[in-house]
């Protein structure tokens, strides 16, 4: 008898539930958002719980794809006239041929008054070169730098260097103590582009190369930009021993588990360095110049931002959303949860490390120069300088062929330099 | 006559379901792509008619051409250099396996067991041993002294191809050798005691008696081989990614089509061409079937002149 009147009592609280929760859902909008982030599935659900407390009425569904299969995902989706409401976008040219092709809802400061307040470099990666009309709202901004492991250079009583000659040599006395300097490898291309970034401004002569070639005023023959490739080499003897088989897994295993003193890679290293190592103590330094207060550049790209479909139903509420990922409250929330640093200006990271490599950005921050400039159209000028610098480093192209390629390449679409 | 309209219905009907199937999953996917191929393509927007200008880039133009051309050559190495080993190695397996015995099954289950792995087991499993840092394989070497041979086996342009294709061997040949075995044991063996008796060798036997009784099994591998090497893609993009890399020395035409139609994911979300990756597919569809079909053809002959 009990029992029966237990399972009655159960019934009634599930039909309940069960009217309530239809009462509530046909109420609401659900928006749906699309990413490639996979691994920030946990961090994101818990954005959306926050803006779902301050605006009911609207829930977020977050649907992440494979991030080497989402760019065709999303533009079959979109093709097809369906596709999410909120969309996780690339930046640069991954982002542009989306809007060119008008998928893409325009953001304007009337809508998104936010949109004022960022970095004007950082909304070129959220824009139509074109047209200047803007997309996205940027979420993180990425920086290049040398990672190095405190305790290493504690131990071997070092300090970071101030010229070139000092790294060097930095790098031959953590060798001689039987430690691999530069965790770096070749095995894939991107993380030679990678190196790319963190050393080459410091030799091609920063923002004054990397505007001029942008700008058309010069091209990729110029011999800064072949002496910087050159200069990369002088590394080469501090890579790990077969650094060509050494694939970006092992850069990081290399590091984190302490065989490798430094490594040149994005501030996006930090979190998963400090994951596969919790004891790791990280420091950061710019690759210096040749002379003392020469070089020092921190290569600075925009990761990604977030756009609107241009047919989604729900317009209003997306913009309510689109509006809260602008905010200070929201980019504070992102840097501290994934430890990237978020685009939204003012936001101060309380990671130290991170704060760090911000304050090193904004001491003197270049272009990534490919992703950055050359991004727009095939063959993209990372294509073209990953396969190339591969080559470079196995003795199959010296700087200038390396240089000639690329410009050969990126003179069939790069307007400016048609001229 | 109504009675045969009935039955041709009937037959239509137990067609169908094949039917269906392979002209939505088939026929049509390689008529949109050979459609796509004459479309000018802007990023996600169609432009129209391009006539044969995704053709005459692809062919022509640098670096596409120069891609093209090193892609192609990379799959005849492939094709060519697990040919050469099948049609040693794994003939030679096959045959001694005939005269097994007991331990027959046991050695053909050895053999044929990897290729029961899917790719993507396979290549993993050996991204691991021929790690620079961590694998086996150098490991091994240096244990036995042979520490100069030790090489970014997969980062080195010279023996990243060469060491994929040997991956693939190792995985591929338990299929030549099974097909052989049972090639093998299709010959009656009194051809061979006869051959005996009339004072043969035993290299005579296999050479003049079992080989050509042998050539059509093995022209029918070889044709199946072609088609799969010319295809190649899965161990190749699992082991070094969709770039060709290191510096395209492991491109062939499997990654360069898909890079072009799809975008390279490892350059960050670039943009893919539809029109030019349509076209490598066409040249590739062209290329597997006119080589294909005149080995068939070349089988079939040397099956009449027996």
């Amino acid at each position: 008898m009990k029992v029966r009147r237990g399972l009655v009592v159960c019934l009634i609280l599930l039909f309940c539930l069960a009217v309530g929760a239809a009462s509530t859902s046909a109420a609401d909008v659900e928006l749906t958002f699309w990413s490639w982030r996979t691994e920030d599935i946990d961090a994101y659900e818990k954005f959306i719980k926050v803006f779902e407390a301050e605006n009911p009425g609207i829930t977020v569904k977050f649907i992440p794809f494979k991030n080497t299969e989402y760019n065709t995902i999303l533009a079959t989706a979109l093709q097809g006239g369906t596709g999410p409401d909120i969309i996780h976008l690339r930046s640069y040219g991954g982002m542009e041929a989306l809007a060119e092709a008008g998928y893409l809802m325009e953001l304007t400061e009337a809508e998104v008054p936010d949109l004022a307040k960022f970095d004007k470099d950082v909304l070129r990666g959220a824009s139509n070169r074109h047209t200047g009309k803007v997309y996205g709202v940027p979420f993180a901004i990425q920086t290049v730098q040398v990672l190095y492991n405190k305790a290493i250079f504690d131990e071997l009583g070092l300090e970071e260097p101030e010229t070139w000659d000092e790294f060097l040599k930095l790098c031959q006395t953590i060798k001689d103590a039987g430690i691999v300097p530069l965790a770096n490898g070749g095995k894939e291309g991107w993380t030679l582009e990678t190196l790319f970034g963190g050393v080459a401004p410091n030799f091609y002569g920063g923002n004054d190369f990397s505007d001029a070639v942008i700008n058309g005023d010069t091209n990729f023959l110029d011999e800064r930009f072949i002496y910087s490739l050159g200069k990369m080499l002088e590394l080469r003897p501090y890579m790990p021993k077969d650094f060509m088989g050494i694939g970006y897994t092992d850069m990081q295993m290399m590091f984190a588990q302490e065989m490798a003193a430094m490594m040149i890679g994005g501030s996006y290293e930090t979190a998963t360095l400090e994951r596969l190592n919790p004891d790791i103590k990280l420091g950061v330094f710019p690759v210096p110049g040749e002379k003392p207060g020469e070089g020092g550049y921190v290569a600075v790209y925009m990761d990604g931002s977030y756009g609107i479909n241009a047919i989604t139903k729900h317009k209003e509420e997306c913009l309510k959303f689109i509006n809260f990922l602008a905010t200070e409250q929201y980019g504070q929330m992102f840097t501290d949860e994934l430890s990237q640093p978020s685009a939204v200006p003012g936001v101060k990271p309380t990671h130290p490390v991170l704060a760090e490599m911000l304050a090193l950005a904004n001491e003197k921050a270049t272009p990534h120069l490919m992703v950055v400039g050359f991004r727009f159209d095939q063959p993209n000028g990372s294509t073209i300088l990953q396969a190339g610098l591969q080559a470079m480093f196995s003795d199959q192209l010296t700087p200038e062929d390396v240089a000639a390629e690329i410009h050969e390449g990126l003179i069939k679409w790069y307007e400016p330099f048609q001229k | 006559m109504s009675s045969k309209r009935s039955r041709r219905r009937i037959y239509f009907m137990f067609l169908a379901p094949a039917l269906i199937v392979y002209t939505v999953f088939m026929v049509y996917p390689l008529l949109s792509s050979l459609g796509y191929s004459f479309i000018e393509w802007d990023g996600y927007i169609r432009r129209g008619f391009a006539g044969f200008d995704n053709f005459r880039k692809v062919l022509f133009e640098r670096p596409y051409s120069e891609r093209l051309v090193g892609a192609l050559k990379h799959n005849v190495f492939f094709f060519v250099v697990t040919f050469l080993i099948q049609t040693t190695f794994g003939l030679f397996i096959a045959v001694m396996l005939t005269k097994g015995g007991r331990l027959l099954r046991l050695f053909q289950t050895v053999y044929f067991a990897p290729y029961t792995l899917s790719q993507v087991v396979v290549g993993f499993l050996w991204l691991l041993l021929l790690n620079p840092t961590w694998g086996q394989i150098n490991k091994f070497l240096t244990l036995i002294g042979l520490e100069n041979l030790t090489r970014p086996w997969l980062g080195d342009m010279m023996t990243a191809l060469p060491t994929i294709v040997l991956v693939n061997a190792w995985r591929w040949l338990g299929f030549p050798i099974t097909v052989y075995l049972a090639g093998l044991q299709g010959i009656p063996v009194e051809l061979e005691e006869a051959a005996l008796v009339d004072g043969a060798t035993p290299w005579q036997v296999f050479r003049h008696v079992t080989l050509p009784l042998l050539v059509p099994t093995i022209g029918m591998v070889t044709i199946l081989t072609f088609i799969y090497d010319f295809n190649a893609f899965e161990l190749i993009f699992i082991m070094q990614g969709s770039s060709g890399s290191p510096f395209y020395s492991t491109d062939v035409l499997g990654t360069f089509f898909y890079r072009t139609a799809f975008g390279d994911a490892t350059t960050g979300g670039e943009v893919g061409q539809v029109g030019l990756g349509s076209a490598i597919a066409v040249l590739m569809f062209l290329v597997i079937c006119v080589v294909s079909v005149f080995g068939v053809w070349l089988v079939r002959r040397q099956e009449v002149e027996m």
